[in-house]
């Protein structure tokens, strides 16, 4: 019998290029008759006027529906099956999030009208930055940026004018080096230099390390907590004290927020500034890359720095944007960020309540902790430490074959499964990030233990079922060092 | 709690297996002095009625079913139904981004016809699978140029969006880059003895925008001719992406940096939007953000990758062609869907009647107002002096149920009384009339011929 219990196989359909359906005089869209006079392109436009457009496809309705429908079959989705990929928290996505984004007043809002007739769309604003200030145990916040690493980058802005403010912005960021990749990005793109801070053996900040590197010359230290490996930085109290000692700045990447929300707030434990990932510890889609969205909340000492506008109470009580703002960093963004993330995560945070945010918390801890139970000893476990929201194992007992993480994420493909997040922690050799999320049932998790088990005996008895995963999919690996080598970015028409 | 697939039972079991006895005992690493040890102070879980009826509220107490004629970096086109029929599916709006293919060809292979339709649109060889907006698009074109010139200053044109120019600001004064703007002329075109001026052996790159935010198409083919004979780049940012459709694509141009919310994407009071980089294949690997490329697996079918990933933070980090990841994916698929419904010869069409509203409106409001900026193509916004302050204008019309022009006084002072006026196919001859008459004829007040030439005020 197979061990394959969740999935099956199924009539996938193929399903060429749009371009390659099209053809002259195919069309899928009717305008209205025009109302007002025709008019000469020509004379209007002169030589601005465009010829042709080229390879545009010209398509039929029912093909368009057709396409998009058979293509998206070929994806993997939250509403499919767990997810486990660590650090990205890909939860339920709820569907009444979608519904009231879509609401007629609410999608149509222009952002330049006048605040008088706004305000509806400034009160989702509003108490969405209270919700979230809250949750955050800080003062203040902006939700112009529109990701996560935009949020990064908004908040280590906001602490090199702090630093500037103080006469001089510093030369450094200190960054773990467990952190994403986007924090040094960032760092860069700020215009700092990096400077790495190494882990300690059980995974967390050196104490020793941070107390030797730490000095006049950084700028702010930029944290995850927990941190890649889901462990919590349990010195996280001398961690500030030792950063704040010496003038830095306290930078928390929230990106796994999901394991504190409360639970235990950064501003109770010493962070000065730290972004959200809406699109992760507050259910708004990744939509296959985004759109996301990445709030920033700062403590007082941080406030002024905030991008412009800032949302405000006017005498009278109606809201309106604050732009005379002079110590602000300025903009991260045009108009106010990517306001329909913020319509979803509100409405994420109403249907739980206070009561429903805590248990979620617990119960995406709980996962984590369950499937680290039910896959030690089977997966090798390089730091023992408690883990939080998501579990690090790496993929040192399966090498002897010759079988790399990589490899085993492919076959879980076969067993119904999305991969965990693969080689990341770069700490940790050959790394399966796993991170459940709140959303799975039980029985959900127990088929992803057996297949993980499955696989890993299928590593030793028939590795080459493994190396050459997946086999149950559209296309088998592709060929990626062809694609970078001599890449096609875009289709032509055969000549 | 509904979103939870737990009954009490369940967790007691895990629990158990665990090995603990309580829940707590998980967040034990955490010291206990910065535990939250009371509820957060948000209410209680609501009913999806209440919330329902909560956001229908807010709903209700913003513009809704106003006629509206602002554009300004954010347009209210018809968004035909199938895009939202379609990403709806939950296949595209639950996935991740598509690092695994084998399970993402979907996500993929509608980037790789996003890509492939803005190369068409554009006019440029490559386009990237999107930035977060038009504002971020613009700026990181600049920052790109910057590393391919080895150069380090900007020369930005005054009619580039202000919020646009401001966001380049932040970005530029942290990374030491000189930004240097040079105004408009009479015709509302980039000022170009001004330009050859400011542009100097320094300059990496030249960003103007067309339609600029004047409405104004520019002669981009002259201004990559100065920008070049100097040895910088020209970036061109285009924020009203239908004008394609119509007006000739800026092919002379080194990168283009889109804003793609006119392809199928909802005003939504400022995002989520999507932006867009292209250029040409020789500065590819100086492109930030995300890239399909198109390969073979096993057996040889074809099938598409994220590609030239050494570009990006993940593999790169400090030394990556910029910090993004996240970007606006889904955005990017409606608006590939809205490309496909509308094609070839719709697209032209679209742009066509949006070019014709605007003329029309631009001679109404001609007949009771001065349209500045005469001299020079426009696309579907135009620029309207009139004797009463803007904001006293919009007031009058808000009561007639029409959401006015943007006024300018904020962004441009020197334009005097001027309000930014845009007409898409969806606005009526019926609205543009009544708003003609309007902004003609403030009550109590008689018109006076303003002692100003359109020219003398651009200035």
């Amino acid at each position: 019998m197979s061990p394959i219990k969740k999935a099956t196989t199924h009539v996938v359909q193929n399903e060429g290029l749009i371009f390659e359906k099209s053809s002259p005089g195919k069309k899928g869209y009717k305008l209205p008759e025009l109302d007002v006079p025709d008019v000469d392109t020509a004379k209007l436009l002169g030589d601005a006027e465009r010829a042709d457009l080229g390879n545009m496809p010209e398509v039929s309705e029912i093909e368009i529906i057709r396409h998009f429908t058979r293509i998206s079959t070929w994806n993997y989705g939250v509403d499919t099956g767990l997810y486990p990929l660590g650090s990205c928290t890909m939860k339920y996505n709820p569907r009444i999030n979608e519904v009231v984004s879509r609401l007629e007043g609410i999608a149509n809002a222009h952002p330049y009208q006048p605040e008088r007739v706004s305000q509806g769309v400034m009160l989702i604003m509003q108490v969405l930055r209270k919700c979230l200030i809250e949750i955050c145990g800080m003062d203040a916040i902006t939700l112009q940026p529109a990701a996560g690493a935009h949020g990064e980058l908004t908040g280590i802005l906001m602490a090199r004018a702090y630093q500037q403010s103080k006469g001089n912005p510093r030369k450094k960021i200190l960054i773990p080096d467990s952190a994403h990749g986007t924090n040094p990005a960032t760092a860069a793109i700020a215009g700092y230099q990096v400077e790495n801070l190494k882990s300690n053996a059980a995974g967390m900040v050196d104490i020793a390390s941070l107390q030797a590197q730490m000095n006049e010359d950084i700028a702010a230290l930029m944290l995850t907590n927990p941190n890649t490996l889901g462990v919590f930085e349990q010195e996280i109290h001398k961690i500030a004290e030792i950063v704040h000692a010496k003038g830095g700045i306290v930078y928390m990447d929230g990106a796994n927020m999901n394991a504190l929300v409360g639970k235990v707030r950064p501003g109770d434990f010493g962070v000065d500034v730290m972004h959200l990932n809406l699109h992760k510890t507050f259910s708004t889609p990744h939509g296959g890359g985004g759109p996301g969205s990445g709030p920033v909340a700062v403590k007082k000492i941080l406030e002024p720095f905030l991008p412009v506008p800032v949302i405000v109470q006017k005498p009278g009580g109606t809201l309106g944007f604050d732009y005379d703002r002079p110590q602000s960093i300025g903009r991260v963004r045009a108009f106010y960020g990517n306001f329909g993330m913020f319509v979803r995560a509100l409405a994420y945070i109403m249907a739980n309540g206070c009561d429903g945010l805590k248990q979620t918390t617990e119960d995406a801890v709980l996962n984590a902790n369950y499937i680290r139970k039910k896959l030690e000893g089977v997966y090798d476990l390089p730091y023992k430490t408690p883990t939080m929201h998501e579990v690090v194992f790496s993929d040192r007992l399966q090498t002897a074959k010759g079988i790399k993480t990589g490899d085993i994420a492919k076959r879980l493909i076969d067993y119904g499964f999305h991969p965990y997040t693969v080689s990341f922690p770069l700490i940790v050799h050959g790394a399966l990030m796993i991170e459940p999320t709140e959303s799975e049932s039980v029985e959900e998790m127990d088929l992803f233990i057996e297949a993980m088990k499955s696989i890993a005996e299928e590593c030793e008895t028939n590795p080459e079922i493994v190396l050459t995963a997946p086999h149950t999919t559209k296309v088998s690996r592709l060929d990626e060092v062809a694609a970078a080598r001599k890449p096609v970015l875009r289709w032509k028409p055969q000549a | 709690m509904r979103y939870l697939p737990k009954s009490p039972e369940d967790r007691e079991r895990m629990l158990r297996e665990i090995g603990i006895r309580s829940v707590d005992e998980l967040f034990a690493p955490i010291p206990a002095e910065y535990r939250l040890n009371r509820d957060l102070d948000i209410a209680p879980s609501m009913a999806e009625s209440d919330i329902l009826d909560w956001f229908t509220q807010r709903a209700n107490e913003n513009a809704n079913g106003y006629t509206s004629f602002l554009g300004a970096g954010a347009y209210l086109h018809y968004r035909p139904v199938v895009v939202d029929a379609l990403i709806s599916r939950s296949e595209w709006f639950t996935a991740y981004t598509p690092y695994q293919p084998e399970v993402a060809q979907g996500t993929l292979q509608a980037i790789f016809e996003f890509q492939t339709m803005i190369c068409e649109l554009t006019g440029m060889e490559v386009a990237n699978a999107s930035m977060y907006d038009g504002s971020t698009g613009a700026t990181e074109a600049a920052l790109m140029a910057v590393r391919v010139t080895g150069r380090n200053g900007v020369v930005v044109a005054r009619s580039v969006h202000p919020e646009y120019r401001e966001v380049l600001a932040t970005y530029a004064k942290n990374q030491s880059l000189p930004v240097k703007e040079v105004g408009f002329g009479e015709n509302g075109r980039v000022d170009v003895s001004a330009l050859e001026k400011a542009i100097t052996d320094d300059t990496a790159c030249v960003l103007v925008q067309s339609p600029n935010f004047f409405g104004t198409v520019e002669d981009v083919a002259k201004l990559a001719e100065i920008a070049h004979s100097k040895g910088a780049l020209l970036a061109v940012a285009i924020a009203e992406a239908v004008s394609l459709g119509i007006v000739k694509p800026p092919t002379e141009a080194d990168i283009v940096a889109m804003e793609a919310q006119s392809f199928g994407i909802a005003p939504g009071f400022g995002g989520p939007y999507a932006g867009v980089i292209a250029t040409k294949e020789k500065f590819v690997r100086q492109m930030p953000g995300r890239l399909v490329g198109q390969t073979v697996d096993k057996q040889g079918r074809r099938g598409f990758v994220l590609t030239l990933a050494t570009r990006e933070q993940h593999i790169r980090r400090e030394r990556a062609t910029s910090n993004i990841c996240t970007n606006q994916a889904l955005v990017a698929t409606m608006a590939t869907i809205f490309m496909t419904v509308y094609g070839r010869e719709g697209l032209k069409d679209l742009a066509k009647q949006n070019l014709a509203k605007a003329a029309y409106a631009a001679q109404q409001f001609g007949e009771n107002a001065t349209v500045l900026f005469e001299g020079a193509p426009r696309f579907n916004e135009f620029v309207v002096r009139t004797e009463e302050d803007p904001a006293e204008l919009r007031e009058r019309l808000l009561e007639q149920k029409i959401v006015g022009g943007l006024s300018l006084k904020k962004f441009y002072p020197e334009l005097g009384n001027a309000s930014l006026w845009c007409c898409t196919e969806l606005t009526r001859r019926v609205a543009i009339d009544d708003a003609a008459k309007a902004v003609g004829k403030p009550p109590g007040s008689k018109r006076k011929q303003s002692d100003k030439t359109p020219a003398e005020v651009a200035r």
